[in-house]
């Protein structure tokens, strides 16, 4: 398929990697924000070829780890409802609310559907008139315009049995509240690429001024991660920090301005809950007051959630980077894929089931790794 | 939350609430709706989440990119200092090697 | 035993639930919970003192013959996809069960659970395909059933097949005989039916030419045994892909498997439609193939007997067994790198992410 094989070639991926090895003269501390990165890093073993020169840290920026149990836990009361058809992403399927997942909830016989597109989910509202269709709204801004789109056409339609449950999160506050925690190890990024095809760079070199580090606008296949990871550890090698797009075919320095009007009318921003981590001022979107009747929040009341988290789970601490997955007490034992305890253990890019595979194929951490150095 | 894939639009036409497009994905075709890329062409590139156009694929980086890639490794050769990268590869800083001592 | 059809509607519960009383999606799912419920419920209640079976297909001894016995079920939705329906998938299926054993499977009965008000053109049409297709495959379908079950409790048509055949001398298949040394070989290109079945799914459609693959591989198996009896083990890698099965033999004669990603053909349709649902085609849904594990003295005459067979003619070298970390499958990414390819704990979902 052209623009994904010529940036999946293995010749010059070798070249790229020995370019870093080249360049390297220490191992440097780079965090990749999107779940999308770092799936790709884990499927192609990209980490593993560059291992003595860069310790990625996979960020929080995978929905399936960051929405909040609160947020999980109303999906599921809502979902369980008599003549609702609940749709969602596959992603969402098996994160783990207080007690319950869409799947134990579909086993007990509610009407939960997979989705492609959050259109889909529309389509089934319209064909469906005498059912409550609800739609699972999470993502970062990449999914924002999709999910506002949909609901734009809900209203100009004037469908009256949709609405949807919004929980989007936003990349650049996220960074900043990981580089403005106290045991911050990170010394460059890698920024998700898709997120800004649609809101352009401009948010960006505030934040490469304010903590100093270099910020490189990535792509997702394994040439696109590695050129990433090449430009950011270029910069570090030269003690140099700004902005760099090394996705310049996807995204354009404004972005998508069709996409960001729509979503200055339908979104406003607002302060949302990050799974594990904690309220972020300011790092989510919400539908606009003028939309709110295809807001699910306000449509179902669901009364008293009380989310329960597992007092055991340290999945916040493995989101920022502070922790490794194996130094978690319930790694490997209380925790694991078939029981997690949190979402990094459920996500295919959740930091900790990556780890859990490679640590049954023995995979030593490395002595930096555990005496967590700086 | 980014998994955008590329394809190439081979109709476009109109529903009754948006614009749309058949995108081929090499050998799959799927409705993806441009109302985000209303100006893109029939044969055109572009990235597509979730049954949305995002963004027009820009050709001209595309090659830069692959040339700037293939151009690697070939440069190094030809003009880089192959003591600078053993020293790297070594795990010392550059500068500690003297050049002039084991350079013959 | 394991259900081989795929239903894409219903998707699997990969949560374990050992202490839920009820039964839930994933039992079905021919993962580690259908394992379980095998492991835990049915097979002590069949105790007899003798061995548990726990291979695709049992080989018993009646009469001094050696008999391949083998049932599966059929819950597919939709009942019709392209390039097949339930009723290959029954037929194919349950002989391709009993040509993992390497028998030459002989006749089929079949059960019909079928739920009231389904029209009956549709029933029809099954039974049509099913004769055309054991009729292909040079099977008998000697005897039937057939049950009606109130509107609203079946899924228009339920189909069971099971099916017998007699595997010859010196022949000895199953999944615990892999050894180290095997080549692993796959009879061609793999992901084509369950991205064949995703395509008319509700919510994925898409447009493309992917149609099923399944047929029956008797044939195939036949052609390899004409070059060595000794095969280990075989069989086809259906609900779960190519991931599970390979799971599944390590696991069950405890030897590693070591894999080369680049080197399992995957068509270029396949494996675009994979990734636009974010799908990785090792976990897809497979018919017509099947996976051998060969000792390495024969391998190189039965993947040119393979590749001479119509059913082959993609055959290929993917993997070998080895010492080291045993029961798990493990492949060289094509950069250079390895990965761990687990099994899945339910069925794969596209994803966004």
């Amino acid at each position: 398929m052209r623009y994904l094989d010529e940036f999946n070639d293995p010749q010059l991926a070798g070249r790229l990697v020995e370019e870093i090895h080249a360049t390297a003269t220490r191992q440097w501390s780079i965090m990749e924000v999107c779940g999308g990165q770092t799936h790709s890093i884990i499927r192609h073993g990209i980490d593993q070829l560059i291992s003595d020169q860069v310790e990625l840290i996979h960020g929080p920026g995978c929905p399936v780890c960051v929405t909040p149990l609160e947020l999980i836990d109303k999906a599921l009361e809502i979902a369980s409802r008599p003549g609702v058809i609940f749709c969602s992403f596959g992603d969402m399927l098996r994160v783990p609310g207080s007690e319950s997942d869409l799947f134990r909830v579909k086993s007990a016989g509610g009407d939960v559907r997979v989705v492609y597109s959050p259109l889909d989910a529309l389509k089934i509202a319209v064909e469906n008139p005498d059912r409550e269709v609800v739609f699972f709204g999470i993502g970062f801004e990449t999914t924002a315009p999709p999910n506002a789109m949909t609901v734009y056409q809900a209203a100009r339609r004037g469908v009256t049995n949709f609405s949807m449950l919004v929980s989007h999160v936003l990349v650049p506050p996220a960074i900043e509240a990981i580089m403005s925690a106290p045991n911050c190890r990170v010394e460059g990024f890698l920024a998700a690429g898709h997120v800004c095809s649609v809101m352009g760079t401009d948010q960006y070199p505030s934040l490469v001024e304010r903590f100093g580090v270099p910020i490189v606008v990535t792509g997702f296949e394994p040439l696109d991660i590695l050129e990433g990871i090449r430009r950011t550890v270029h910069q570090l090698e030269k003690g140099e920090a700004h902005l760099e797009n090394a996705y310049g075919r996807a995204v354009p320095t404004e972005g998508n301005p069709a996409a960001r009007k729509l979503l200055d009318e339908v979104f406003e921003v607002t302060d949302r809950g990050w799974r594990g981590i904690g309220t972020i001022p300011l790092s989510g979107w919400r539908l606009a007051p003028r939309y709110r009747q295809f807001d699910a929040e306000h449509r179902y009341d669901v009364g008293a959630i009380r989310p329960e988290e597992s007092t055991v789970c340290r999945s916040g601490e493995v989101l920022q980077g502070h922790i490794k997955p194996h130094e978690c007490e319930a790694f490997g034992g209380a925790c694991t894929p078939r029981n997690p305890l949190g979402a990094t253990m459920v996500s295919s890019e959740g930091a900790c089931a990556a780890y859990y595979l490679y640590r049954r194929l023995g995979h030593q951490p490395r002595a930096h790794e555990v005496s967590g150095r700086v | 939350m980014c998994l955008a894939v590329p394809g190439k639009v081979t109709r476009i036409w109109r529903s009754d609430d948006s614009l749309m497009a058949d995108v081929d994905f090499g050998g799959v075709l799927k409705e993806v709706c441009l109302e985000f890329v209303p100006d893109l062409q029939v044969g055109e590139y572009t990235i597509v989440h979730v049954g949305f156009a995002l963004q027009r694929l820009d050709e001209e980086s595309a090659l830069e990119t692959l040339a700037l890639f293939a151009q690697m490794g070939e440069l190094d050769l030809e003009f880089g200092d192959p003591w600078e990268r053993a020293a790297s590869e070594a795990g010392l800083p550059v500068d500690v090697v003297s050049k002039t001592e084991v350079r013959p | 035993m394991s259900d081989t059809a795929v239903d894409p509607a219903i998707w699997s519960c990969p949560l374990p639930l050992r202490d839920s009383p009820t039964v839930v999606m994933g039992h079905g799912g021919g993962g580690q919970l259908s394992a379980e419920l095998v492991e835990h419920l049915f097979l002590p209640a069949f105790a007899d003192g003798t061995a548990p079976a726990l291979a695709d297909s049992a080989v018993v001894t009646l009469g001094g013959a050696r008999i391949a016995f083998s049932t599966d079920t059929y819950v597919v939705r939709p009942l019709f996809f392209p390039g097949g329906s339930i009723a290959e998938l029954a037929v194919n299926g349950t002989i391709n069960d009993l040509a993992c054993s390497g028998a030459t499977p002989a006749f089929l009965s079949c059960g019909f659970i079928l739920e009231e008000g389904t029209e009956l053109a549709v029933v029809g049409r099954v039974a049509d395909a099913m004769g055309a297709a054991a009729r292909a495959a040079g099977v008998r379908i000697v005897t039937g059933d057939t049950k009606v079950v109130d509107a609203g409790h079946g899924d228009q048509v339920y189909v069971n097949t099971a099916g017998i055949g007699l595997v010859p001398p010196g022949v000895d298949i199953r999944p615990d005989r892999a050894a180290v040394g095997d080549v692993v070989i796959v009879s061609g290109e793999i992901g084509v039916h369950g991205i064949a079945i995703m395509s008319v799914r509700e919510g994925l459609g898409f447009g493309s030419q992917i149609v099923t693959d399944s047929a029956p591989l008797h044939g195939l198996v036949a052609a390899m045994l004409a070059v060595t009896p000794d095969l280990h083990a075989l069989r086809d890698p259906t609900r779960g892909g190519l991931a599970t099965t390979l799971n599944e033999i390590a696991g069950a004669a405890k030897v590693g498997v070591r894999m080369v990603e680049a080197d399992v053909p995957v068509p270029s349709d396949v494996r675009n439609a994979c990734a636009l649902l974010g799908l990785d085609p090792f976990y897809v849904a497979n018919e017509g193939k099947l996976v051998a594990f060969v000792p390495p003295e024969h391998a190189e005459a039965v993947l040119a007997a393979m590749r001479a067979h119509p059913l082959g003619a993609q055959a290929a070298v993917i993997g070998e067994c080895v010492a080291e970390h045993p029961g798990m499958v493990v492949a060289r990414t094509t950069f250079g790198a390895t990965r761990v390819v687990d099994t899945p704990l339910g069925e794969q979902l596209p994803r966004i992410c």
